[in-house]
């Protein structure tokens, strides 16, 4: 079985984001970026399943601007086979993302699509549910564990309540939860291995999509800073102003 | 959250912007690099340090090795961080592509395992001493001796050691009493004890590789007489499995200030005369053997001296911006809430301080570690020629400098902590610990400052320090244009006069025949040339800094550039300033010290 897994570049999670002052986003320049860390699990799962000999070639596909090849690079040194970068300097929503990779996986034709089931830069939680939609194919997301079996997957998922599990006929997508497994580090050596490896240029623009965006932003903001705590004498008052303060009890 | 060790930003400036280490990639053993996989290189360091390392690191110091029934036994989380060194495969990074090596430019492996040395020196010494045993027999190994016990040790299967001090034996080599006789078969039968043998025993690695000096039968006095040997903890069968132990016994354990999470072994060797050695070279050749890989063990003790102070600099900074206590000077309001300690004044000179120490012991290290760089891979003949002169006498700068004043930036990451830098629940003072160790094992930084002195800057009629002195004035040249510069490139110009004059007066009195007296300020002597050599690579920061300015850096960004124009002003101002009483002794072959009797004392 060929896996597609789909890998974004974000901001580095070590880094502390910060607001652009004009408030059209958030600074991006010179600062470190990484791949999203959903993507690296679900990279991490393309290249076990490969190890475990249910897969037999890992294609990492991403979509972005040129720098998004350092990204496929990572994907590449963490054991992906090859990999496909869909250029373009626009920029992407979720819909336009499903849709280029709709186009990819068409061409592909994997057995599985795994990617993250949400970016850190903008939490979408939107691209893998869009991409099954546009596809026809069963979607599992938030996946902490994926067993194979005659054609279809059972994949165990972290929902409100605690653990659920579905079986899905493949191909399918699956969207990935931080306990599926823990991501290794690329080795050395491995890093320039994966320099010899391929990937395949496409411009967005040629695939006949539309990636216009569908959303405006209006304003990006600083999250409010957490105000100083108090102490309160007893659990009366603490009852108190539960209730009347923050209101959250009634 | 940013590392906790680093600045990412800070090892990219000096490793690209200042030493221009891209442009190795131009070299034919660095082709398939670029800036890229370079910068990838680096990460995983980053990485590992922060996420493994820097967790594990006061387990290791809190749980140190302990002697159970003859066996040493190492913490879970120091073996967890061996491993992800290991299977990132940093032992063997710079090795050729077809031997699981990445071919990684000596400058970015320093910087790398810098930043592991910020993390866990400790457990970092593991991976020198392994690196550093391997490295040494692939030069003088036999190909059985490569096979046996070099490539597990670039594997990370075995784990190596230096045994060279003996418990009455350490600055003078030559004095060694460990034996070492034929055993008719091509083997020697090994006898004696080794002091201080940093990972002498654990229970990480399945074997361990000792590489000793000892004395064969028919040796000559002193250090022409050492010879080095390979001996295994268990010996090694012909097709590479473990055979019998090899009657190496730890005999104790030192319990250390610091630098706990490696052990630290009383070794006794063939104490029931079965310990099999490997003769590795000639005989009587041992000690030049080791000296082979010495100016990169002293560049690792002098990068780990920096990095230490440059992670308890980094911890300092972000305690300070959290921590409130009192307000401004001028606007004591007591209605107002404290403000952050980062804006005191004397809070401010610590912390920048400790950056001017830390940043410029980077500086100094990472530019030899270049220069190894060149002294390989430079197409030129006389350019490898030229970063061998200079090596020469920036090595023992590099082995002691940092080890000397990144301990006092140590203290100050304490201080800016104040009472909670003081307990074991912040990581400074174990900073401060596992650094003091930098100026005694390697040649301690007196024997160092000898060699400097006594050698380095005299040998081939002063040819070294005449070349480092040539770089350093080509800098100022370059600056002296700068208006932000002038100022700095007079002093340092001044400086480098003062030094040379200095050491023509002790170089007139050696000719005298008052060797001792030339000699008895050396560290003294090493410490303001250091101060030099550091002023000019903060004059090089310096200049990097102010182009990029000029350039128009990111507006959000020039707070970068300004605080390396700032620290460079500090550095000038405060500290190579400060050396002038210094250098005034020198030049005045001062003897207040040599004229103690000892019976004075
Ligand atoms: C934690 C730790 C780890 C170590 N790891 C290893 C290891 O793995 N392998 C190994 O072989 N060794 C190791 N060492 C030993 C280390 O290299 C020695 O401690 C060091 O060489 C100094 O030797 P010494 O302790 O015998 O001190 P001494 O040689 O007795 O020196 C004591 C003092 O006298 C000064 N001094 C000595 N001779 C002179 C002289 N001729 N002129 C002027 N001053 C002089 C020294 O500078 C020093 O200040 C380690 C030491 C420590 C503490």
């Amino acid at each position: 079985m060929k896996v597609l897994v789909a890998v974004k570049r974000t901001i580095d999670p070590n880094v502390k984001v910060r607001v652009k002052s004009d408030q059209t986003g958030v600074e991006t320049a010179n600062v470190k970026m990484a791949m999203n860390p959903f993507c690296e699990i679900a990279v991490e799962e393309a290249v076990r399943m490969k190890e475990a000999g249910s897969a037999n070639e890992v294609v990492a596909v991403s979509a972005g601007a040129d720098k998004a090849q350092e990204t496929l690079r990572t994907a590449l040194a963490m054991g992906a086979d090859r990999a496909v970068h869909i250029v373009t300097e626009a920029e992407l929503q979720p819909l336009a993302v499903a849709r280029l990779l709709k186009v990819i996986a068409d061409e592909e034709q994997p057995g599985l699509v795994i990617m993250g089931k949400q970016a850190i830069d903008d939490d979408s939680n939107q691209t893998g549910q869009m991409l099954a939609a546009l596809l026809g194919w069963p979607q599992a997301t938030f996946a902490s564990e994926i067993e194979f079996k005659d054609g279809t997957a059972d994949v165990t998922r972290e929902i409100d309540g605690g653990l659920e599990t579905l079986n899905v006929n493949l191909p399918a997508v699956v969207t990935t939860d931080l306990r599926l497994n823990e991501p290794r580090y690329a080795s050395l050596p491995n890093i320039m291995k994966a320099k010899k490896k391929p990937i395949d240029r496409r411009e967005a623009d040629a695939l006949g999509v539309d990636i216009s965006p569908r959303l405006a932003i209006h304003k990006v903001e600083e999250p409010p800073k957490r105000e100083a705590g108090i102490k309160v004498a007893d659990v009366a008052e603490l009852v108190a102003k539960l209730r009347d303060d923050a209101k959250v009890i009634g | 959250m940013a590392s906790a060790v680093v600045n990412p930003r800070d090892l990219r400036f000096q490793l690209f912007d200042v030493l221009g280490s891209d442009a190795l990639c131009a070299r034919a053993r660095y082709r398939d690099h670029d800036r890229e996989s370079l910068e990838a290189a680096l990460d995983l360091a980053i990485q590992i340090a922060d996420e493994v390392l820097w967790p594990n690191a006061p387990i290791g110091d809190r749980d140190e090795p302990r002697l159970e029934n003859g066996r040493v036994r190492v913490p879970s989380a120091i073996h967890e961080s061996v491993a992800a060194i290991t299977d990132a495969g940093f032992i063997a990074a710079a090795l050729d592509y077809d031997r699981g090596g990445m071919q990684l430019p000596a400058v970015l492996l320093q910087a790398c395992l810098g930043v592991l040395k910020a993390a866990d020196t400790a457990t970092a010494g593991y991976l020198m001493l392994t690196k550093a045993a391997a490295n040494l027999l692939d030069v003088h190994g036999t190909d059985e001796q490569k096979r046996l016990y070099m490539e597990p040790l670039y594997a990370g299967r075995f784990l190596g050691t230096m045994c060279l001090s003996e418990p009455d034996v350490g600055s003078s080599l030559g004095d060694i009493r460990c034996r070492a006789v034929p055993a008719g078969d091509g083997t020697y039968r090994l006898s004696g004890s080794k002091m201080w043998i940093s990972g002498g025993d654990q229970d990480i690695s399945e074997n361990i590789v000792h590489l000793v000096l000892a004395k064969l039968p028919d040796a000559p006095p002193g250090v022409k007489g050492i010879s080095l040997f390979i001996v295994p903890k268990f010996r090694v069968n012909a097709d590479g499995t473990l055979g019998a132990p090899n009657d190496v016994a730890v005999a104790g354990l030192n319990h250390k200030m610091g630098y706990r999470a490696i052990s630290n072994c009383l070794l006794s060797f063939g104490e029931n005369g079965g310990c099999e050695a490997h003769l590795v070279g000639a005989p009587h050749a041992g000690l030049a053997c080791m000296f082979h890989m010495m100016n990169e063990a002293r560049i690792g003790v002098g990068i780990s001296g920096a990095m230490i102070g440059y992670a308890g600099y980094t911890q300092a900074v972000r305690y300070a911006r959290e921590r409130r206590q009192g307000r401004p000077v001028d606007n004591r309001d007591p209605t107002q809430p404290p403000v952050p300690i980062v804006r005191h004044a004397d809070v401010k000179r610590m912390l920048l301080k400790q950056k001017a120490i830390v940043e410029g012991a980077l500086a100094l290290c990472l530019t030899c570690a270049r220069y190894l760089d060149d002294m390989t891979t430079a197409t030129d003949e006389d350019q490898r020629q030229r970063a061998g002169l200079l090596l020469d006498i920036l090595t023992p700068i590099a082995k002691a400098w940092p080890a000397e004043f990144c301990q006092e930036a140590n203290s100050l990451a304490i201080q800016v902590h104040g009472g909670y830098g003081y307990t074991r629940d912040f990581p400074v003072e174990r900073l401060y610990r596992d650094n003091r160790l930098n100026a005694i094992h390697e040649g301690t930084n007196g024997i160092q400052a000898i060699d400097l002195l006594g050698r380095k800057a005299r040998s081939q009629d002063g040819a070294a320090l005449r070349a480092l002195m040539e770089e350093i004035r080509a800098d100022i040249d370059a600056a002296r244009d700068l208006p932000a510069l002038a100022e700095h490139c007079d002093a340092l110009a001044a400086a480098t006069g003062e030094i040379e004059g200095a050491t023509a007066a002790i170089g007139a009195a050696r000719a005298e025949g008052r060797i001792g007296d030339s000699l008895a300020n050396a560290s003294l002597y090493l410490n303001a040339l250091g101060h030099i050599v550091v002023a000019w690579l903060w004059l090089r920061q310096a200049r990097a800094a102010d182009d990029a300015l000029r350039q128009g850096a990111v507006t959000d960004d020039d707070a970068f550039y300004r605080g390396k124009l700032a620290a460079c002003r500090y550095f000038f101002r405060y500290e190579l300033a400060g050396m002038k009483p210094a250098i005034a002794l020198l030049a005045r072959v001062d003897t207040t010290c040599a004229e103690m009797d000892t019976n004075m004392f």
